[in-house]
């Protein structure tokens, strides 16, 4: 069997595969982020709590009224995006203009407050979710068993990542947003509704997240808190990738899910520090992020 | 000679107050501390519901003992031993606290337990795993009552080896706890003759285990072992179900499982697996009585913790009732002398280095075909002897034991 640094090839092919996936997860995350600050200016710490909620309405809804994970990946981020546009509507617009700290806190406070809601209700063991029946089982790829669902979330973050990156980027739209958050007043002379355009953009980036949740949802252990463990690393990830860019985040997401995956063949206990070891390095190469513009 | 006479009846007098002193209850008020995770990680298996546990067993008293009001503070020591040292020293010196119940996480208990020592009073140990507390980090200002880690390594590990799993990989928890638990098992893995091939040392936390798992099939081992506690082990378990690593011939072996755990993981992801726990709330007719009072009261079924919470703080307070006192040391002899027999234990006794010793169960998880209700989860396979369950104290490195 062919060797790489004392690990066989067929094992260090699996890592990368898993690398992959989990930089899919990272990719998405930090997509919100880097859309809701790129465009708003907003330092979104609520993100970690909405991918939170996404997991936590899936299993919900599909306990209290038996909706299937089908209609909870379209349901669930819609009815996170709702909750955002409200959270921006009555509390973050009252801040605009000030200070990043201001929104950085608010949105801290808000999620704090859904998490420790959350925890006195359902405790923080995590709730059981069965994964769809056509998910059940996996395909043995010769280096690797690669479970079906796997294999779905890699593609369905993929696509999802890919279209927001050209709507905002490619289509009128996306102009439009650009144009409203570069010069708001000039916008609004043209007869386009920016408040509804901030509204929409903030409901936008944390559905993002809630499908990230629901794409968790029968993977991992959906607990109140897991938003918390996982919203630090995205943060260092659209610090890497560059603060605001879209394309940037996406690319560093999926980079450094698979650092991240060799770290755990190489060196398992590093694997959860080498990703703020990359975050400082890059900061002192270019402290703009491998992919911001200069400031 | 009337003067030498009033002296001397004063001091007599004098003296019968500060004897008769030890035979009371000080500030005439038992105060309970209850230390606990309350809002992280290990919040379900002790938290909120360990401090029901502790009310429960105050209620049975009444509220007073030997007409003495019972008080309980509470406080959340966010698994931190900084919070749990100063919370500590205040509830004893602001507070006149005279027991500090819960104790989770084990550094925390190691460093409330310093604390507890250097001001003569005790502390009841229901959470902690790491069998240090009563060995290097024994004291005598505390008793370890529910489990640690050496009975965890004795049951489940020495139970696979025997039905022929002899060559074991372990993914330990990167911190005190974990290594304790990896040194442990090892040990008695080597001792029945099987092998440990390798280790993975994960961080703390983490949530994807995919690569650690990945890594473990591809290694070959015939047992699949996780030194790890909570969410890292209800995720180490789903991945393993998802990547079909029992379907591909494997044992996973969790070494330290609660029941909240296992409900959490459900009976279909969980089923088949083998774990080591101090107490079952279906074990028996007493166990079953208890769990339905405490699930009046809470809406779940105790862990081997809640019942531990509740077993101590009544064992601490009958020893008030007989000694007429709340002084460390008398009440802790006591404790000592009197064997327990209750809802949680038979026969168990509480050894010099503070040690409650126990029967422990190794039990196995239901399948859903085998599992009637939402808690009925576990079945129990073997008592395992409190002798051979526990660190003999001929191998205890404890300041307290006379071989040392």
């Amino acid at each position: 069997m062919t060797m790489i640094f004392g690990v066989p090839m067929a094992v260090l092919s699996g890592q990368l595969l898993i690398g992959v996936i989990n930089g899919a997860f990272y990719a998405l995350l930090s997509l919100g982020l880097a859309v809701i600050f790129g465009l708003l200016k907003i330092i979104n710490f609520a993100h970690g709590a909405m991918y939170m909620l996404g997991a936590m309405i899936t299993v919900i809804m599909f306990d209290a009224l038996g909706i299937n994970y089908w209609v909870a990946l379209f349901l669930a981020p819609v009815l996170v995006g709702i909750a955002g546009m409200l959270i921006e509507y009555f509390l973050l617009r009252r801040i605009a203009g000030q200070d990043h700290i201001y929104s950085l806190l608010l949105t801290f406070g808000v999620a704090l407050i859904i998490q420790g809601v959350l925890t006195n209700i359902y405790g923080v063991s995590g709730l059981r979710y069965v994964m769809p029946d056509v998910f059940k089982g996996g395909v043995n790829l010769g280096f690797m068993f690669m479970p079906y669902y796997r294999a779905w979330v890699i593609v369905v973050a993929l696509l999802v990542c890919f279209g927001t990156w050209y709507m905002i980027e490619k289509t009128k739209l996306g102009a439009y947003l650009r144009a409203g958050t570069e010069d708001s007043q000039l916008m609004q002379g043209f007869g386009i509704n920016v408040p509804l355009l901030v509204s929409l953009t903030y409901g936008f980036g944390v559905m993002l997240a809630a499908f990230a949740g629901v794409l968790a949802a029968p993977i991992y252990s959906v607990t109140p808190v897991m938003g918390s463990h996982i919203l630090i690393v995205v943060f260092a990830v659209v610090v890497i990738g560059g603060m605001g860019s879209i394309g940037g985040a996406i690319i560093t997401g999926i980079f450094m899910g698979v650092v991240e995956g060799l770290t755990k063949t190489f060196y398992p206990p590093a694997s959860s520090a080498v990703i703020f070891l990359v975050m400082v390095v890059v900061l002192m190469i270019r402290p703009s992020g491998l992919f911001g513009k200069e400031a | 000679m009337t003067m030498m006479k009033k002296i001397l009846t004063s001091a007599v007098a004098s003296a019968l107050l500060v004897g008769g002193a030890q035979a009371e209850i000080s500030d005439n008020a038992v105060k309970i501390g209850y230390l606990a995770d309350m809002s992280g990680t290990y919040r379900d298996l002790a938290g909120p519901n360990g401090l029901k546990a502790l009310e429960m067993a105050v209620a049975d008293f009444g509220g007073t003992v030997n007409d003495a009001p019972i008080e309980i503070f509470t406080a959340d020591d966010r698994n931190s031993p900084d919070v749990a040292s100063s919370t500590v020293r205040r509830w004893i010196e602001n507070d006149k606290v005279d027991m500090v119940a819960g104790l989770v996480a084990s550094s925390v208990t190691i460093a409330a337990t310093k604390v507890i020592e250097e001001n003569g009073k005790l502390g009841l140990v229901n959470g902690s795993a790491a069998s240090s507390i009563t060995n290097e980090h024994c004291t005598a200002n505390h008793i370890h009552y529910t489990y640690d880690t050496y009975p965890l390594s004795v049951g489940t590990p020495t139970a696979i080896v025997k039905e022929g799993g002899k060559s074991w990989y372990i993914l330990t928890a990167d911190y005190a706890f974990g290594h304790s638990l990896e040194a442990d098992v090892t040990r008695m893995v080597e001792a029945n003759g099987g092998e440990v091939i390798d280790t993975i040392r994960h961080p703390f936390p983490t949530p994807d285990f995919s690569s650690f798992i990945l890594q473990a099939q591809a290694s070959g081992a015939d047992v699949v072992a996780l030194a790890n506690a909570g969410a890292d082990t209800t995720n180490a378990i789903t991945t393993a179900s998802e990547f079909g690593l029992t379907q591909s011939g494997q044992t996973l072996a969790a070494l330290l499982l609660f029941l909240t755990d296992v409900h959490a993981l459900g009976a279909e992801t969980a089923q088949g697996i083998q774990l080591t726990t101090g107490w079952y709330w279906d074990m028996n007719e007493e166990a079953r009585a208890w769990a339905d009072r405490f699930m009046e009261e809470t809406g779940v079924r105790p862990t081997m913790v809640h019942a531990g919470v509740y077993s101590s703080t009544m064992h601490y307070l009958k020893a008030i009732e007989a000694t007429g006192s709340d002084d460390a040391q008398v009440v802790r002899k006591h404790m000592m002398d009197t064997p327990i027999n209750d809802m949680f234990a038979k026969n168990g006794r509480i050894r010099e280095d503070g040690r409650m010793v126990h029967d422990m169960y190794l039990a196995q998880v239901k399948t859903p075909e085998e599992s009637t209700s939402e808690w009925d989860l576990y079945k129990i396979l073997r008592t395992i002897p409190a002798d051979e369950a526990f660190r003999p104290l001929s191998d205890s490195k404890c300041k307290l034991v006379s071989n040392n």
